[in-house]
């Protein structure tokens, strides 16, 4: 790795990308926030899950478990299952965006897919830096906008059901999930992690299911020899 | 309870992310450990479609939802952006429930 200064063409090329996956990502907090108040959660709370948890599909997952019924605090667990994906993009990040002290304290918090994605190819540690930066901080303001807007106007709708909206949590777990389903391996371990929470429905509390599909991630995990990448 | 859960979640979620930017790699860059990591987030989210499609309390159910999904399933597959997938699918869902 190099430390010499970025060109400009180069800059431009980053930010421009950066701000482009910033506006993608952080326009569905629209569909959050409707989500979120449809599962019983205050607009307060919605916003609060932005703000503070900052990580989408352990967003998703904490309202979804509420919307099933589940004790709030199951799906803070399914929440936190979900978020141990971002300690390994930390480890990953760590030695190329070498910061410390306070600004890693703040970097942490915008440690999301999308800013690791954008940076963790890049070449030098400037360019990892901007592309971390411009893409971590453009969400979370477009991120928190939209739900605010999403559970204000999902408010102001009334009964969810009538809306569809109960369909569109599903929708959004598979389209979070899609991009994970290109190999073979995935595509097993998903398949036996539904029929799994799906089998034990009948018999557990709500919220416990989701958990217990992350079981078939553990055996999984430690029965195969395939690479991650 | 709902707030315990939001700050739970807040408060855990962003130690797992400063966990990763601050603790030696040794720790848990092992085979095992991120193969796990890599497939939680897999079998989790699987599991919540299925919960969320396919049941009603303890109750497994077909019904609007499930027309919803094969929905977004389409539209996942014609590479239709996020938003279009969600509200997509719960356009039908809705439709499906007038008719």
């Amino acid at each position: 790795m190099t430390d010499t200064p970025l060109p400009a063409p180069q800059r431009r090329a980053i930010i421009r990308d950066s701000l482009g996956v910033g506006v993608a990502t952080g326009a569905y907090g629209v569909s959050f926030g409707a989500v979120s108040v449809a599962a019983g959660l205050t607009v307060a709370q919605t916003c609060a899950l932005s703000l503070l948890v900052f990580t989408g599909a352990s967003q998703f997952a904490l309202v979804g478990v509420v919307a099933a019924g589940g004790a709030p605090i199951s799906g803070a667990l399914t929440a936190l299952l979900l978020g141990t994906r971002n300690t390994l993009y930390g480890l990953r990040l760590a030695p190329l965006l070498a910061w410390r002290g306070v600004r890693r304290a703040l970097a942490a918090h915008v440690l999301i897919d999308e800013s690791t994605a954008m940076s963790v190819t890049r070449e030098t540690r400037d360019a990892a830096r901007l592309g971390f930066l411009v893409t971590g901080v453009s969400i979370f303001v477009l991120w928190n906008v939209a739900t605010l807007a999403g559970a204000v106007a999902g408010n102001a709708l009334g009964d969810p059901r009538k809306y569809g909206l109960d369909a569109a949590v599903g929708a959004a777990f598979l389209a979070l999930l899609w991009p994970r389903l290109h190999r073979r391996r995935n595509q097993l371990v998903a398949v036996a992690a539904a029929a799994v929470a799906l089998g034990i429905v009948p018999l557990a509390p709500a919220g416990v299911p989701v958990l217990a599909a992350a079981g078939v991630a553990l055996v999984a995990g430690v029965l195969t020899k395939e690479q991650v990448r | 309870m709902m707030w315990t859960a939001v700050l739970v979640a807040a408060v855990g979620c962003y130690l797992l992310k400063l966990a990763g930017l601050s603790v030696p790699p040794r720790v848990l860059e092992r085979p095992v450990v991120e193969r796990v990591a890599d497939l939680i987030p897999v079998a989790l989210l699987s599991a919540l479609v299925a919960v969320q499609v396919f049941t009603r309390g303890h109750e497994l159910v077909v019904d609007a939802r499930a027309l919803g999904l094969l929905v977004a399933v389409v539209l996942l597959l014609l590479r239709a952006p996020f938003l279009v997938v969600v509200f997509g699918a719960a356009l039908v869902a809705a439709v499906a429930r007038l008719l």
